[in-house]
């Protein structure tokens, strides 16, 4: 590890800290995201090809199958929709806006993240289940699912808008409003726009939280097939079942949904901040 | 004036009704008779075990996935070298992963009828049901968490620092010590948090992997569903409690890192 003494020129320099310092780290950081997450994938993509492609088909084409899917991705896009609105709102509110406790507000939003998912689930079903002391029971119903998505993808959007928010320039919307702008065309022509790729990729990640999502929707939704039955839960339930080619099957579509979604956030990301790595 | 009221009104009541009420619901339903039923029965013997093996696996997970984490990172920014674009997506994967396929690849892998299941029978070492199958899920659940905080900060900081310091003769290991390491710390310190956080909470995973042995491979997470379904609905409540506590005290930590991150 010895260096030479004598300063070597920036060039060398630039060349020994970009390339050969991390070399080691590369290394390691490559064998381990293979044996982690590489190694076990490729035991699950090959498990099912196993059955063929017939078989894949069969699997993920069964009734069961469908319905679960069809569940899982409905209430993924209307758990997204409404995320796109609250969390933008939330965020609004969180920069723009000044009350006593705001600070308190700002770290309960990060309180899905913290909180485990069972215990997401639980607390719902404590007020919103049967044993409801306000009157309202949605165990067991598509309303569930969609309660218990909503909780644990409520900071997506608020911590992807807060920061774009903050950094906005007020001046321009100064500027409209001394020309005359009304406050709804201030926001749709200055402020939404200016929101939007922050809005889409905190949406895009909560719609692949969502569409993974066991934790918090195994206790209230019932897991009732053909009702309330979402993706994670049936893979769950096959594998109970001992059918671990249909589980299989549905796994690999979800790996591919997911991987989709993440390429579709990257390419917004580079989007939104081409100017940053240019 | 109206419509910033009804904004403030329309946040705050959604974030009541969706995450405060029923927080404050199950606290209420757990000492709705005292503290010490609550305490018995988070205090059996099972509960204990729980708890006492989500503490071990967070405690091989955290420095694990910390260490590997800011070296994924150093390579991510600093590195130049083929399939770094993959890397980089495949880092992210475990974030859009649903925790069941997760936990259902492990078991393809290190199962009895797995890739590698014949071979480990075979020289009499259990993964899958037992705790190794448990850490690895917990790994790769809470991969990404330092990666992603590490990576940004490295990127704003640059690389004119350590250009210095090796200018002036520092060694490689000497520059990362002084140099790179207290201008991270604050994005590792976030990171940890989080991967704190997940690996108590992992639920997903580590139901598909443990085999749910009560006092043997159940996790806190998974006693509170046991209890639940077992219809020992306070003692559910009560594990979720100390888990909510220790969620209280993650988002604290949280708070207070993130404004030391700001002031930096």
């Amino acid at each position: 590890m010895a260096e030479p003494l004598a300063a070597p020129a920036p060039a060398a320099v630039r060349a020994r800290s970009g390339q050969s310092a991390p070399g080691i780290g590369i290394g390691i950081a490559t064998a381990y995201l293979s044996l982690i997450v590489l190694l076990p994938l490729a035991a699950l993509v090959w498990q099912s090809q196993k059955a063929g492609a017939r078989g894949f088909w069969d699997a993920i084409s069964s009734p069961e199958a469908v319905s679960a899917i069809e569940v899982t991705l409905v209430a993924s896009a209307i758990v997204a929709l409404v995320n796109a609105l609250t969390g933008t709102v939330i965020a609004w509110v969180l920069v723009r806006d000044r009350f006593r406790g705001k600070s308190l507000v700002n770290a309960v939003i990060d309180l899905p993240f913290a909180l485990p998912t069972i215990v997401a689930g639980l607390t719902l079903l404590a007020l919103y289940g049967s044993q409801s002391p306000v009157g309202v029971n949605v165990a067991f119903t598509r309303a569930a699912v969609v309660l218990a998505l909503l909780f644990v993808t409520l900071p997506f959007v608020v911590r992807t808008v807060q920061p774009v928010l903050q950094e906005l320039d007020l001046e321009m919307e100064e500027a409209a409003a001394s020309l005359g702008a009304h406050r709804l065309e201030i926001f749709r022509r200055i402020v939404f726009p200016n929101l939007l790729p922050a809005i889409l990729s905190g949406v895009a990640l909560a719609f692949t939280r969502a569409i993974g999502e066991f934790g918090a929707i195994v206790l209230i939704s019932g897991n009732l097939p053909y009702k309330t039955e979402v993706a994670s839960v049936f893979v769950f339930s096959q594998l109970e079942s001992d059918d671990i080619s249909g589980a299989a099957a549905v796994s690999v579509l979800l790996l591919l949904i997911s991987f989709g979604i993440l390429l579709v956030i990257g390419t917004v990301r580079r989007y939104a901040t081409r100017h940053d790595d240019a | 004036m109206l419509s910033r009221y009804g904004l403030r009104c329309f946040a705050l009541g959604y974030l009541s009704l969706l995450l405060l009420a029923p927080l404050g619901m199950v606290f209420w339903r757990t000492f709705e008779h005292g503290f010490w039923p609550a305490w018995d029965s988070i205090t059996t013997s099972d509960a204990r075990h729980a708890l006492y093996l989500t503490l071990l696996i967070a405690a091989i997970v955290v420095p694990a996935n910390t260490v590997y984490g800011v070296l994924c990172a150093l390579a991510i920014v600093r590195g130049r070298f083929p399939g770094k674009g993959i890397v980089n997506a495949l880092v992210d994967l475990p974030l859009a992963l649903s925790p069941v396929v997760v936990g259902l690849a492990l078991l393809l892998l290190y199962g009895r009828t797995g890739w590698l299941g014949p071979w480990l029978t075979d020289h009499g070492i259990q993964v899958v049901f037992a705790l190794p199958s448990l850490v690895l899920a917990t790994i790769f659940v809470s991969l990404p968490f330092v990666v992603r905080e590490v990576v940004p900060v490295l990127r704003e900081i640059g690389t004119e620092q350590e250009q210095a310091a090796a200018t002036l003769g520092a060694s490689r290991f000497q520059t990362f010590r002084k140099v790179t390491l207290p201008a991270i710390r604050w994005g590792v310190a976030y990171g940890v948090v989080l991967t704190m956080a997940r690996a108590l909470g992992e639920f997903g995973a580590v139901s598909v992997v443990s085999g749910h042995i009560a006092g043997k491979t159940e996790t806190m997470t998974q006693y509170v569903q046991a209890q639940y379904e077992g219809f020992n609905v306070a003692g559910a409540y009560a594990a979720s409690v100390l888990l909510a506590i220790l969620a209280v005290i993650t988002l604290l930590a949280m708070t207070l890192v993130r404004r030391k991150e700001e002031t930096v």
